[in-house]
């Protein structure tokens, strides 16, 4: 296997693997937050599962290192790909061939790490190692932050410009793309992206506005 | 010296067979001691290096172009023939022999042609095992369709890119022998002399292209396959790139050169549109078969199409002549290659030509699309069907059969052909002539080859459709690699050629001073001006029509040109840097010399066969005149110092198992 | 019409290079690009300057030779079609036109707006190709049995004409529209499955060691192909290098 992940399709496959694990992750925290508008009890119940299920665990660390793999080999195909045009073209029209999101899943992507960051420290770990008593409470004062809800939309934003490109892509990168069926797996992508700003946005912009 | 073809003996079917189980072979071993050069990585290179390196001699190959791949071979559209009777409609190795024995006007050597014909089959085997995509039917099996001048169908073909896909298979089969070093490969390398020692070809001195250091190449044998002269007339269908230096230099080291005036002109081109052209584009020839022809009847009309007052749409029936139809009634628009071309040069001579430059006829496909549409309209059961709705049927059908055509024709011209019939004009596109080689493909100087389009051996006076890639491929598969070993088993003992001896320092010193002149001239004209002038004069009086007197005055213009290009040519920047001025000089230089032996050539042909058609010699009907009786001969020029003093030797053609015929299209 | 040309000008390979502004007037709209800078080099002689070095060979649109990044698109604005069969008219008088030469670390500039694609061949070598020697005496051609489907997309990919657009055009300079046209090819036919898995992993593996970037799936590389090879090759490819690496 090593072969494998030093050759560039091997690489790609692997930012393909993460990337679709990632996808189901973001489905299961968009339910996990959805139950937001089921009040605090559901919501504090079902944090409360994931805090301590020995399954949900176990797939923390599986996550964390499905989101450190994504990440460095995202930054270091990206450094090849630079070092692949040593000298820039003068006039450049990348336009007229390709989409805005397929060009800068980098920048994208990093400024998603940023907000992850930020996410992170918010919640995880006040949740994790701070002393709340009611996630539902942590969470809903957080979206009365104005500032924060602008933040938050705007990094879902780009995480559905990221994964309108992403999630097809990932399927690409597999081999999994036929005549056949790749339109249909174009629209869900784009479906899914949709679904991912939407549904965690409305969230946030509903508990500020609550 | 005296022209020894060294055809076997024996009946023509066991020649070939009986002469393989005699020849002397080389064995593994010593395989691997002996070098062979080969020139150019078309079909014909590309597949002798293959198959030379598979059999174990180390091969040295070169290109100009930047990859094997971009050889001209690469642009031919229609197919490759193969005696296979897959159709089951007749065919056998017997029939092809004759249909190109006819096809060449009885110019060609028959022991050849039947070799040809002989393993045009295995061709297609191996390019299918090399995993070439020739087009199947729904069965799974092989798919053939039919070509020019033939009764049967043996054409296989990969879309309209049969010499890409072939070239592509001897391509790959290069790749693998280079990545395992039996083949060296010299990518933008032009071969620029030829050493020979003690009356061998020993090597060559090249110039690499990039850096422009000159180098020196030994082998026990060189083998040229560097394609046609189609760029003697500046204007032609070949590449900006093919040339004939490598076939011109051997010559002069003393490899005769044979038949240089039979060239096919091939009639369905795109026509220039200006002084600018650098290029012709083919069309290919099946739209012939739906096309119908013509140009304006009166000359007030052509005058007013070609000042852009008058469109081709505006003009009636009855205004339009339709020519060919016209002067062969029994063929039409479907009459060869050579009669097509001249007639449309007759019409265009008399004026009627239609676009600016008054070089262009119609093709027009109104009348197919009509056809088409009416029959279209009964299939679909439309009773009266509107003007429109037959039109649209009927472009359908024409879509489905030459959509790709169109499309180029299209991009090219910016006219819509299905709304206004195309314009067409003739355009050089091969040669049949080029230099003269006995039956084991070896010129007239010992240890160097010449196969493809290079050698003059199998198309006679003129090839028919999709035989060009199977010769060239037949040459190099399955002929060079036997017969060379017959020369090389004497060759094992040699030894490893040095390139430190003065026969080396002698032709690389030459070369050299040549190079070194041309950027030293600082004259007043680029080559190109001179090319262009030079394919004025070989397309104006030595092209489709010649007669005597157009000859002696391109005889003595390409000789004025010649001398003022000497004087006078401008080449900017240095020898030793990559400088694509500098090669085309040497590459028009020697042009100018083979113009003049090409007008030679046609000038002593006192009759007219294929693509050869000489004023003087027609019926009264205008149809060419063949002489059997005084020309049935290859006329093998020999290099004496100056092309105008060659001396002529005459290979006598005997056709045993084929009767001479006049060929008739009326 | 008139014209402003702004071209990348490099003397050699260790030249640094920079773009030249030239003026070319009286050209006509049935041009081909190329003819275009025909008429600029002819010029350029007559003046005494060293013309402008461009590949280019059968100018039909087959041979791959001619390259040129054109205002920013490979082959130039149009599509389907390569630089030599661009013509005038798909520009307006007064128009200022940057050409440049295919970049990419793999294809070194040799001079001006010619580069060095030899990685193409390199990687052709390490694998592109069926095993079988030339000896007349392989099954018979009819003997192995193609679907008309598989026979069609076979030709499809084989129709790739190497000329480095793909690459020119990636963002990232990746050969995989190359490599996956062939390895396509082969994949497709019967003849080239015995030797699949090694071929997938050799062309790759050589495909890295030029330098080319990795495929990130934007699909320039398609739109751009003068051929039309599509994005399902790249697929394919995938398909065949995983299968080759599980096993």
């Amino acid at each position: 296997m090593s072969g494998f992940s030093s050759s560039s399709v091997g690489r790609k496959v692997i930012m393909s693997l993460s990337g679709l694990f990632l996808i189901t992750f973001l489905l299961v925290h968009l339910g996990v937050n959805l139950t937001l508008f089921g009040g605090p009890e559901l919501f504090n119940s079902a944090s409360h599962f994931m805090a301590t299920n020995l399954v949900i665990q176990v797939m923390q660390y599986v996550l964390a290192a499905g989101f450190i793999l994504h990440i460095i080999m995202g930054i270091n195909l990206e450094l090849k790909n630079r070092a692949a045009r040593p000298v820039k073209y003068v006039k450049n029209n990348p336009a007229a061939n390709s989409g805005w999101a397929s060009r800068n899943m980098i920048y994208t992507g990093l400024l998603i790490l940023l907000f992850i960051i930020l996410h992170l420290k918010d919640f995880f770990v006040e949740i994790k190692f701070g002393e709340v008593t009611s996630d539902y409470d942590l969470v809903t004062q957080l979206f009365k932050n104005p500032i924060y809800v602008i933040i938050y939309v705007f990094a879902f934003i780009l995480l559905g410009i990221h994964l309108s490109h992403g999630f097809q892509s990932a399927f690409t990168s597999i081999g999994a793309r036929k005549p056949k069926y790749y339109s249909c797996v174009k629209n869900l992508g784009i479906a899914y992206s949709y679904l991912i700003a939407l549904g965690f946005s409305i969230i946030a912009i509903y508990f500020y506005f609550a | 010296m005296t022209l020894n073809s060294k055809v076997p003996e024996g009946p023509i079917k066991d020649k070939w067979i009986s002469y393989k189980d005699k020849i002397n072979l080389v064995n593994p071993a010593n395989k691997r001691n002996i070098d062979i050069i080969v020139i150019g990585t078309g079909l014909a290179g590309g597949s002798a290096a293959a198959t030379l390196a598979e059999l174990g001699y180390n091969v040295k190959a070169f290109a100009y172009q930047d990859s094997p791949r971009r050889a001209h071979s690469i642009a031919a559209q229609g197919g490759i023939n193969a005696a296979k009777n897959y159709m089951g409609d007749g065919d056998s190795v017997y029939r092809l022999f004759y249909d190109t024995v006819k096809g060449g006007d009885y110019r060609s050597r028959e022991a050849n042609v039947y070799r040809l014909a002989e393993v045009s089959g295995n061709i297609i085997d191996q390019c299918v095992a090399q995993g070439v995509p020739f087009a199947r039917d729904y069965g799974g099996l092989l798919d053939n369709r039919s070509f020019g001048g033939v009764l049967v169908s043996r054409t296989f073909y990969a879309k309209g890119q049969t010499g890409q896909q072939l070239l592509l298979g001897a391509y790959s089969a290069m790749n693998r022998q280079i990545g395992r070093g039996k083949i060296t490969m010299y990518n933008r390398h032009e071969m620029l002399d030829l050493v020979k020692v003690d009356g061998k070809a020993r090597g060559i001195i090249a110039r690499n292209l990039i850096t422009g250091e000159i180098e020196r190449h030994s082998a026990h044998a060189v083998v040229i396959a560097s394609g046609g002269y189609g760029n003697v007339y500046y204007l032609s269908t070949n590449a900006m790139g093919s040339n004939a230096t490598a076939a011109w230099k051997v010559h002069k080291k003393g490899a005769y050169f044979a038949n240089p005036c039979f060239t096919q002109i091939h009639p369905t081109c795109i026509p220039r549109s200006g002084d600018y052209q650098s290029k012709l584009t083919l069309m290919s020839e099946s739209l012939r078969n739906d096309g119908r022809i013509w140009v304006p009847k009166n000359m007030e009309d052509a005058v007013a199409i070609r000042e852009g007052r008058l469109k081709p749409t505006e003009i009636s029936e009855e205004n339009r002549d339709y020519y060919l139809e016209r002067r062969y009634p029994a063929f039409g628009n479907l009459v060869p290659r050579d009669v097509a071309s001249r007639a449309a040069k007759e019409r265009c001579d008399a004026g009627h030509g239609v676009n600016k430059t008054g070089e262009a006829v119609y093709l027009d496909f109104s009348s197919a699309i009509e056809r088409y549409g009416k029959e279209q309209a009964k299939i679909h059961g439309i009773k009266n069907p509107s003007k429109e709705k037959i039109t649209e049927l009927g472009e359908a059908i024409i879509e489905e059969k030459y959509g790709n055509l169109f499309q180029m024709y299209e991009k090219i011209v910016a006219e819509d052909p299905y709304k206004t019939p195309m314009m067409i004009y003739p355009a050089t596109h091969y040669t049949m002539g080029g230099i003269w080689v006995d039956y084991n493909l070896m010129t007239t100087v010992d240890g160097l080859y010449a196969i493809g389009e290079a050698n003059f051996s199998d198309h006679g006076a003129n090839r028919l459709g999709a035989s060009a890639l199977m010769q060239g491929l037949a040459d190099g598969y399955f002929v060079l690699p036997y017969t060379i070993g017959d020369y090389l088993s004497n060759e094992i003992r040699t030894g490893e050629i040095p390139t430190d001896t003065p026969e080396f320092d002698a032709v690389e010193k030459e070369v050299k001073e040549r190079l070194e002149f041309f950027i030293n001239n600082k004259g007043t004209h680029s080559v190109d001006h001179f090319h262009k002038k030079l394919g004025k004069v070989m397309w104006e009086k030595v092209g489709m029509a010649r007669n005597a007197k157009h000859l002696k005055e391109a005889i003595e213009e390409i000789k004025e040109i010649r001398e003022d290009f000497w004087k006078n040519v401008k080449v900017p920047g240095k020898v030793n840097e990559l400088n694509p001025e500098l090669e085309k000089a040497g590459r028009v230089a020697d042009f100018l010399e083979l113009g003049e032996l090409f007008a030679k050539d046609a000038l002593e042909r006192n009759e007219s066969c294929g693509g050869h058609f000489r004023e003087e010699y027609q019926t009264p009907e205008g149809e060419a005149l063949r002489d059997d009786k005084n020309y049935a001969y290859v006329a093998a020029w020999e290099y004496t110092g100056k092309p105008s003093e060659a001396k002529l030797h005459k290979e006598e053609l005997k056709f045993k198992d084929i009767e001479l015929k006049t060929r008739s299209y009326k | 019409m008139n014209l402003t040309l702004l071209i990348w000008r490099q003397k050699d390979a260790r030249d640094k290079g920079k773009m030249v502004k030239y003026q070319v007037s009286g050209i006509s709209e049935h041009m081909s690009f190329l003819e275009m800078l025909d008429v600029l080099n002819e010029d350029l002689v007559n003046k005494n300057e060293e013309p402008v070095a461009f590949d280019h060979d059968c100018r039909e649109g087959i041979c791959g030779m001619c390259s040129l990044q054109i205002n920013g698109e490979a082959h130039g604005p149009d599509r389907r079609i390569t630089t030599c069969q661009l013509h005038m008219r798909t520009f307006k008088d007064g128009d200022t036109i940057y050409i440049e030469p295919f970049r990419s670390k793999a294809f070194p500039v040799i001079k001006d707006l010619i580069v060095d694609r030899t990685s193409f061949e390199r990687i052709q070598q390490a694998g592109g190709f069926i095993s079988v020697n030339t000896s007349g005496n392989t099954q018979d051609a009819n003997g192995i049995l193609i679907g008309k489907e598989e026979a069609d997309m076979a030709m499809d990919s084989a129709t790739c004409i190497g000329c480095g657009a793909c690459v020119a055009t990636c963002k990232n300079s990746s050969a995989m529209l190359f490599v996956s046209a062939k390895v396509s090819q082969y994949a497709l036919l019967p003849q080239g499955r015995i030797e699949a898995k090694d071929r997938v992993k050799n062309m790759i593996h050589q495909m890295d060691l030029e330098g080319f970037g990795n495929c990130t799936n934007t699909g320039a590389c398609e739109v751009e192909c003068p051929k039309g090879i599509s994005l399902e090759n790249i697929a394919r490819l995938n398909r065949e290098f995983l299968k080759a690496s599980v096993k």
